[in-house]
């Protein structure tokens, strides 16, 4: 029929990614402004924030990819940023290795554990796996707690250097630097995830999350797929593992490879949105703020009133707004126009 | 006519159940089968059993002359088998486009190659103006060519649909009948389940019937109508639309 | 290593089993229902100690005393929580029904810990107290009690969901919802009595382990993580299977601790886990 080709080659002249014009200038210019932010000298305290901000979102992307992506949901993520951290830590301590490098090692390792634990994981479905990721989270920490190479429970002080910043990783006088760092990772990550959602592996895994089974029928390969949607999210949360223990400058098995940072990170992504690449900043910008004023205004049990109020928000998202935060965006920002 | 595909004496029990026994038969290149038989008498089973989601306890599945038994689903389907399923799976959060464009990776290595292939066989079912609408925005009937579409995408030389008629209101049926018509006219291959008696013996070159997981009878249209077995297995549930 | 101090953690093992076998059939009893995991489990029971500890702080009631008011409270607040919160997420993905309770556990432990503090509390001279000595094995008298009182209502557990006609209901409603709507099972119900059996199962494990046991915060979180193990180990929705599975746990939990090492006692009942999970998915007695 004319009419029908017609309209065929005008869909196939349509561009394969959608941008939509507003959002990316709106992007741009927050991307520019968060750039040019410590130029008008912002506190300490302000920087930080930030900076756990974007740490965090990165965490969450972690988890998100893994959930969001292959609908596996990891209650144990905390392992790859301990691994990370203590990587980059230890070769630091004992061989004078820069973090940079340390950074990679960590993603190395990272990689190298989602595959060792991905295989046989595959077998799990639905609540065993999750529960089973609980139970390995846990027993690193286990093991790194009695691990005296490693420090067992006091873990490794990273020894001060104020010599060269930029090659042992650690800015004494400023810490804006660490900002910048979190900043550009945040951005690199982001970006790596939109072109896997774009890409032949992200419609694989979209399949995959949404329906293994079709999937299946739809010649992917559902087990491989899985363990490369592990493999990917573990190499994402690596690098923040290695920051964060430059930025604190003690590695320790209780701040690194801890149930709450697992919990958190899921908390985040839901609050956000699971599956949508906006979800962990949106999900961190709410939560990390949270935490960290608590801290300052209630001071000691401050630990206890983020959690009351993160227990209570989750229990409210999941009841009336399990798709997240962010699907109180107009869908215009977020969709391109329907044909017709 | 050459044997495209070719079951033999394929088996499978859950617990006490015999859901297949020894089910043989072919299916020639370029014909429709149609399969048909009471609800429970294994058919779905089958198709789960030939396209690898349920081990066979015995039995063959060959297609042109090369053993397909037990292995992957997602093999079997890079070896030219593809399937729609009763109950519907279609990816809800995703568009029809992206829907389709999954089936056309297995071909495909270029992303925008596989997008052009999804709307040409979105084209062919007719539904390119819903191309961008979520799939869980569409109705049962747009949903079943969804399917249809995203099977069609991987290339396949012998397709399996499950039930393409069920659930669906009767001035949808016509077009979905048109359309299995069409794929054969294309040069594929088509086994299809079906309830609808009418429909069945209309489109089918052959029919496989089942009862009890057995096969009771594999034969022309004309002949299964005559089928005693075949009649006694369904009586009282011919549905003569 | 006599023979004696083996028999002596095999028998802490079986008592204190004994004790994860109640509080995994209330978990396995909610999921069967439901197909939720209440990964709050372990934080109910926190809740179960320090309620037998504040009605002893308090009141100067005892811990046995205190059980039928421990049960009354727990079994309100499982009600509570399916009215208020389960009921709503029943159709949700398993996602979000995983967040939901495990929200609901952090809820529950950082109010705990804000207004209990994270002090660890025990009991002073409960009624029941002291040992029991047999051929140089020592058994405490509480242990001892708190293991028979939980099997006894373990058994009663088991008698009521198979003999009795709200039992019985219960099982068809586990099975298949849709059919026992149409015998005229309210589905709504018995979720509603499934959890509160399953927290009355934690308000008995708890107010037992109050009269020997640590009472803080954070108290439940191993207890949490043994109940899924039991769970899964046992077939997740039987309530034979969590007895057993109980049992093997805490025997594992006992003699791995004695004779490999204590500190990753932990670590041998998570790979209890991952072999049975990964071998036999459906558990001992689970369908899967």
């Amino acid at each position: 029929m004319n009419l029908t080709s017609k309209e065929l080659l005008q869909a196939k002249n349509e561009p394969l990614n959608y941008f939509n014009k507003n959002s990316l200038i709106i992007i741009g210019l927050v991307v520019l402004g968060l750039f040019l932010y410590p130029f008008i000298s912002p506190s300490k305290f302000a920087l930080h924030l930030l900076m756990m901000i974007f740490m965090h979102a990165v965490m969450s992307q972690s988890w998100n990819v893994l959930a969001g992506f292959s609908g596996q949901i990891s209650l144990g993520h905390a392992i790859f940023f301990g691994i990370g951290a203590y990587a980059s830590g230890y070769f630091y301590t004992k061989f004078q290795i820069t973090p940079w490098v340390g950074i990679i090692i960590g993603i190395s390792i990272s990689a190298l554990v989602a595959l060792l634990i991905g295989i046989p994981m595959l077998r799990l479905k639905g609540h065993y796996f999750a529960i089973a990721t609980l139970l390995i989270g846990i027993s690193f920490q286990v093991i790194f707690q009695r691990w005296s190479e490693v420090g067992a429970s006091a873990g490794l002080y990273v020894p001060i250097n104020r010599d060269s910043p930029w090659l042992s990783m650690q800015f004494h006088k400023n810490k804006v630097a660490y900002y910048y760092i979190t900043l550009v990772f945040f951005i690199i990550t982001f970006f790596l995830v939109w072109l896997l959602n774009r890409s032949k592996l992200g419609y694989r895994l979209k399949a995959i999350r949404d329906q293994s089974e079709a999937a299946s029928s739809l010649g992917i390969h559902v087990s491989k797929y899985k363990v490369v949607a592990f493999i990917i999210s573990a190499m994402i949360m690596a690098p923040m593992g290695s920051i964060y223990a430059q930025y604190v400058l003690i590695i320790d098995p209780n701040n690194t490879f801890s149930v709450d940072i697992s919990i958190l990170v899921l908390l985040i992504s839901v609050m956000g949105g699971v599956g949508n690449i906006w979800g962990p900043i949106i999900g961190s910008s709410i939560l990390i703020p949270i935490s960290e004023f608590s801290r300052i205004y209630f001071g000691g049990t401050g630990r206890s009133i983020d959690l009351i109020i993160y227990g209570i928000l989750i229990i409210l998202i999941c009841i009336f707004r399990p798709s997240g935060i962010v699907s109180l965006i107009p869908r215009s920002f977020r969709e391109r126009e329907k044909v017709k | 006519m050459s044997n495209l595909l070719k079951v033999e004496n394929l088996s499978r029990s859950f617990g006490g159940i015999h859901a297949n026994s020894d089910i043989t038969f072919d299916v020639n290149e370029g014909e429709i089968l149609g399969v048909i038989g009471p609800n429970g008498a294994g058919k779905s089973t089958l198709f789960d059993l030939i396209t690898g989601f349920t081990k066979s306890d015995k039995g063959k599945v060959l297609l042109r002359d090369k053993n397909i038994t037990n292995i992957r689903p997602d093999l079997i389907c890079r070896l030219g088998v593809g399937r729609t399923f009763q109950k519907l799976k279609p990816f809800a959060d995703q568009t029809l486009l992206e829907n389709v464009i999954v089936g056309a990776l297995v071909k495909e290595k270029n992303l925008k190659v596989a997008r052009d292939k999804a709307l040409e066989i979105i084209d062919f079912v007719d539904l390119i103006e819903k191309r961008h609408h979520y799939a869980k925005e569409l109705s049962t009937g747009q949903r079943k060519r969804l399917e249809l579409a995203r099977a069609l995408a991987t290339d396949p030389k012998l397709l399996l649909m499950d039930e393409v008629t069920g659930g669906v209101d009767q001035k949808t049926i016509p077009g979905l009948v048109e359309l299995v018509l069409k794929l054969k006219k294309n040069g594929i291959t088509v086994v299809t389940i079906e309830h609808n008696m009418k429909i069945i013996m209309d489109i089918s070159d052959r029919i496989l019937a089942l009862n009890q997981g057995k096969r009771i009878a594999f034969d022309t249209p004309k002949n299964i109508s005559q089928n005693s077995q075949v009649i006694d297995a369904y009586l009282g549930t011919v549905d003569a639309a | 290593m006599t023979s004696q101090v083996i028999i002596q953690a095999i028998i802490s093992g079986i008592l204190m089993g004994l004790i994860y076998a109640l509080i995994a059939a209330g978990l396995s009893l909610i999921f069967g229902l439901m197909e939720i995991v209440n990964f709050a489990h372990g934080d109910h029971l926190m809740i179960a100690m320090f309620s037998t500890f504040w009605f002893w702080m308090l009141f100067g009631i005892d811990p046995i005393f205190s059980i039928p008011l421990t049960i009354i409270l727990m079994a309100f607040l499982g009600v509570f929580t399916h009215y208020f919160i389960i009921r709503k997420i029943l159709n949700s993905t398993m996602l979000i029904q995983i967040c939901a309770t495990f929200g609901l556990a952090v809820a529950i432990r950082a109010l705990a810990q804000f207004f209990f503090t994270p002090d660890f509390r025990t009991i002073k001279n409960p009624i029941i107290q002291g040992k029991l000595e047999i051929y140089g094995i020592f058994i405490g008298y509480p242990q001892l009690f708190a293991s028979f009182v939980c099997l006894f209502a373990f058994i009663l557990l088991y008698l009521f969901v198979s003999k009795t006609e709200t039992g019985t209901a219960l099982q068809a409603t586990s099975q298949d919802r849709q059919a026992a709507e149409i015998l005229g099972i309210p589905s709504n119900k018995m979720f509603a009595l499934g959890w509160a059996i399953g927290l009355s199962c934690v308000a008995v494990a708890g107010s037992m382990l109050s009269n020997y046991y640590y009472v803080f915060p954070d108290v439940g979180v191993n207890f949490s993580l043994f109940a899924f193990v039991a769970v899964a180990l046992g077939g997740f929705g039987s309530i034979n299977g969590s007895l057993i599975a109980g049992v093997i746990i805490g025997i594992v939990e006992s003699v791995g601790g004695l004779l490999i090492d204590p500190s990753y006692k932990l670590l041998y009942v998570f790979a209890v886990y991952l072999l049975v999970v990964i071998l036999r998915p459906q558990g001992i007695f689970g369908r899967y």
